[in-house]
C-alpha cells in the first residue's frame, strides 16, 4: 500500500502547518518532555500564548462555552460547540446522529459512580466528585469516526494513567476493559436495538491505556460534558476510530485477556480490537483513505494514527496493522 | 411529446406534485441551515432515500393493480420511475461534485473498488437506461424487448437496497425496512402467491382473461 508518498496525499496546507508546528515544538520540547502534540504547549502555537493559562473551572455555571485555542496543532479550526453537541453516534439513544441530543436531555449523570477493579491492588469506586480531584486540562484532539467523518474537539479531562496509578494494576493485568452504563429506561436503544450485545464494552492494551494521550474526558469547550457526548465521563483515544472512545463509563476493569468490544462482537470482520486510524487499511465496505471534516466541503486525506504517529506509532512496532485492524 | 396527451388523472397530479416536495423541502432546509452539521451526508442520504422510495412506489404499481384491480396506478409507473432517476442523479451529483469535489483520483482509488459504490453505480446506470427508453417511441422501437429491458427495474430495486445496506453499520435497521418492502413486492409477483392473494382479496370477482 505504499504507492503514494505521504507528501502527496497530505494537503499542502496541512503539510506546511505541520512543519511549522514541529519547528515550534522544537523550541518548547525541552520543557514538554513526553507529551508533545496536545498539551497546553501545543495550544501555544495556535494562540501564541507561551504560558498556558489555568484550565477553566469545572462548574456547571461556567460562562459561555470557550476553549483556550481556536485550532488544533495542525492549524485546523475547532468544530463549533453546536456541531459537537448535535452530531453524535451514541446508539444507546438512537442510531440517528441528529436525534441523540434531544433524546439525551433527561439523562441523569448524577449521582454517578465508576467502579475500578479487576487485577488491581487498590480497587476503588469513584464518585464524580472524586474524579474531579484529578487535575484536568484542555486537550484539543481530532476525532476520526470509522464512518470517515471527523471533527476537532477541545476536550477537558485527565490522562487515564493518573487514575490507573491510583488503583495500582497488578503485573498480570494486560488490558483495560471499559463498560458503559446499562439502563434500558434511560437508554432506549438498549431496549429496541436488540442486535447489539449491550452494554457497550471497549478495551485498550495496557500500554495504550498508559499513553499520555489517552484521556478521561469530563468536559468540552470548558463546560461539563453533555449527555450526548458521553457525560459524565468518557474515554478519548484520539489515534483510534471514534467508537473506541467509550462514553458514560461506569466500570473499568483491569484484565488479563483481550476484552471483546461491542463492535467486535457485532461484526468481527469489520471492527477489530485496535481500530487505529489508518488510511492504508480500508474498512471492508468503504475506504478509509479520506475523511470529511464536518463543516468543510470536499474531503481531506486521512492521516496515519490520526496525526498522532510520533506519540503512538512505537506501540505497534512489528505489528501487522492490516491483520490487527 | 404530443400535446394532446395532457389528460392527467388526480392521482397523476398528486404524483407530479408530491415528487417535487422532497426536493423543495431539502432546498428549504439547506437555505435555513436545517441539514445539520454534516450537510453533505444529510443531502446524500435524503436524495438517495427519496430515489429509493420513489422506485419502490413505481414497483408497487403493478401489484396494486393485480391485487385491487386499480388500473389508474399503472400510469404512475413511468413518472415515479423518472422522478426516482431524477433524485438518483442529484444523489450522484452531490457524491461526485460536492462530497468528492470532482477529485477523480480519489473517487477511483477509494471508491470504485468498494462494492457499495459499484452497486450504486449499476443501479444508477439501470435507471438511466430505463429513463432514456421510457418514451413511447422507444417502446415502439424495442417492441417485445422493451418489456424485457424494463424488467431490470426489479434488479434496480434490489440493488438500491443492497447499496443502502452496505453503507450502514451492522444493526442499523432502516435499510432492512426497505429490503422487506422490496421482498414483499417481488413475492407478490410470484404466480402462486399472486393467485392466493387475489383469491383472498377478490373472492367474488370472477377471473378475467
Amino acid at each position: 500500500m505504499d504507492k503514494i508518498k505521504s507528501s502527496e496525499i497530505t494537503p499542502e496546507r496541512v503539510y506546511l502547518s505541520r512543519r511549522d508546528f514541529l519547528k515550534s515544538m522544537g523550541i518548547v520540547s525541552a520543557s514538554a518532555a513526553v507529551l508533545a502534540a496536545c498539551g497546553p504547549a501545543a495550544n501555544a502555537t495556535a494562540d501564541a500564548t507561551l504560558n498556558p493559562t489555568e484550565a477553566p473551572a469545572m462548574e456547571s455555571e461556567a460562562p459561555a462555552a470557550t476553549a483556550q485555542a481556536t485550532t488544533d496543532e495542525l492549524g485546523d479550526p475547532l468544530n463549533s460547540f453546536e456541531d459537537i453537541t448535535n452530531y453524535n453516534n451514541f446508539y444507546e439513544f438512537t442510531t440517528d446522529k441528529q436525534r441523540v441530543a434531544k433524546l439525551a436531555t433527561d439523562f441523569r449523570t448524577s449521582p454517578w459512580e465508576v467502579q475500578v477493579g479487576g487485577l488491581v491492588n487498590n480497587p476503588k469506586t469513584y464518585s464524580i466528585d472524586d474524579l474531579r480531584k484529578f487535575e484536568a486540562e484542555e486537550r484539543i484532539y481530532r476525532l476520526r469516526c470509522v464512518e470517515a467523518w471527523s471533527m476537532v474537539i477541545p476536550w477537558f479531562g485527565f490522562p487515564l494513567h493518573k487514575l490507573l496509578a491510583e488503583v495500582e494494576p497488578k503485573s498480570e493485568a494486560k488490558y483495560v476493559r471499559f463498560e458503559t452504563l446499562y439502563d434500558k429506561e434511560q437508554f432506549p436503544g438498549q431496549k429496541t436495538d436488540i442486535w447489539y450485545q449491550w452494554p457497550y464494552v471497549e478495551g485498550l492494551r495496557m500500554d495504550e491505556a498508559m499513553n499520555d494521550l489517552t484521556l478521561m474526558a469530563t468536559g468540552l469547550y470548558g463546560k461539563d460534558l453533555l449527555p450526548q457526548n458521553g457525560a459524565p465521563i468518557r474515554l478519548v483515544v484520539p489515534w483510534k476510530y471514534g467508537f473506541k472512545s467509550i462514553k458514560s463509563i461506569v466500570k473499568i476493569d483491569l484484565v488479563a485477556e483481550m476484552p471483546t468490544s461491542l463492535w467486535m462482537a457485532a461484526a468481527p470482520q469489520e471492527y477489530g480490537f485496535y481500530a487505529n486510524v489508518n488510511p492504508n487499511v480500508d474498512h471492508p465496505r468503504w475506504s478509509q483513505a479520506t475523511e470529511r471534516r464536518i463543516g468543510e466541503l470536499g474531503r481531506r486525506a486521512s492521516i496515519m494514527f490520526n496525526g498522532y504517529e510520533e506519540e503512538v506509532a512505537h506501540l505497534y512496532d512489528g505489528m501487522d496493522l492490516s491483520a490487527n485492524y | 411529446m404530443k400535446r394532446g396527451s395532457w389528460n392527467l388523472t388526480p392521482l397523476q397530479i398528486i404524483t407530479h406534485i408530491g415528487a417535487w416536495i422532497p426536493l423543495a423541502v431539502g432546498l428549504w432546509d439547506l437555505w435555513q441551515g436545517n441539514l445539520g452539521p454534516d450537510i453533505i451526508r444529510e443531502a446524500t442520504l435524503r436524495t438517495g432515500k427519496t430515489a429509493l422510495i420513489l422506485l419502490l412506489l413505481s414497483l408497487a404499481c403493478t401489484p396494486v393493480n393485480t391485487l385491487f384491480k386499480f388500473r389508474t396506478v399503472l400510469k404512475l409507473r413511468r413518472p415515479l420511475g423518472l422522478y426516482s432517476f431524477m433524485y438518483a442523479s442529484i444523489h450522484f451529483a452531490i457524491f461526485i461534485g460536492v462530497d468528492y469535489f470532482f477529485d477523480f483520483r480519489l473517487i477511483q482509488d477509494a471508491l470504485l473498488e468498494k462494492r457499495y459504490a459499484i452497486v450504486g453505480l449499476i443501479t444508477g446506470t439501470i435507471l438511466l437506461l430505463l429513463g432514456i427508453t421510457s418514451t413511447k417511441g422507444w417502446q415502439r422501437r424495442l417492441k417485445k424487448n422493451w418489456k424485457r429491458l424494463h424488467r431490470l427495474v426489479y434488479l434496480a430495486g434490489i440493488l438500491a437496497v443492497v447499496h443502502y445496506i452496505w453503507l450502514v453499520k451492522q444493526g442499523v435497521s432502516d435499510p432492512w425496512l426497505y429490503a422487506g418492502i422490496v421482498a414483499l413486492l417481488l413475492i407478490l409477483r410470484m404466480k402462486p402467491v399472486k393467485k392466493w392473494a387475489i383469491s383472498v382479496l377478490q373472492p367474488r370477482i370472477p377471473k378475467r382473461a
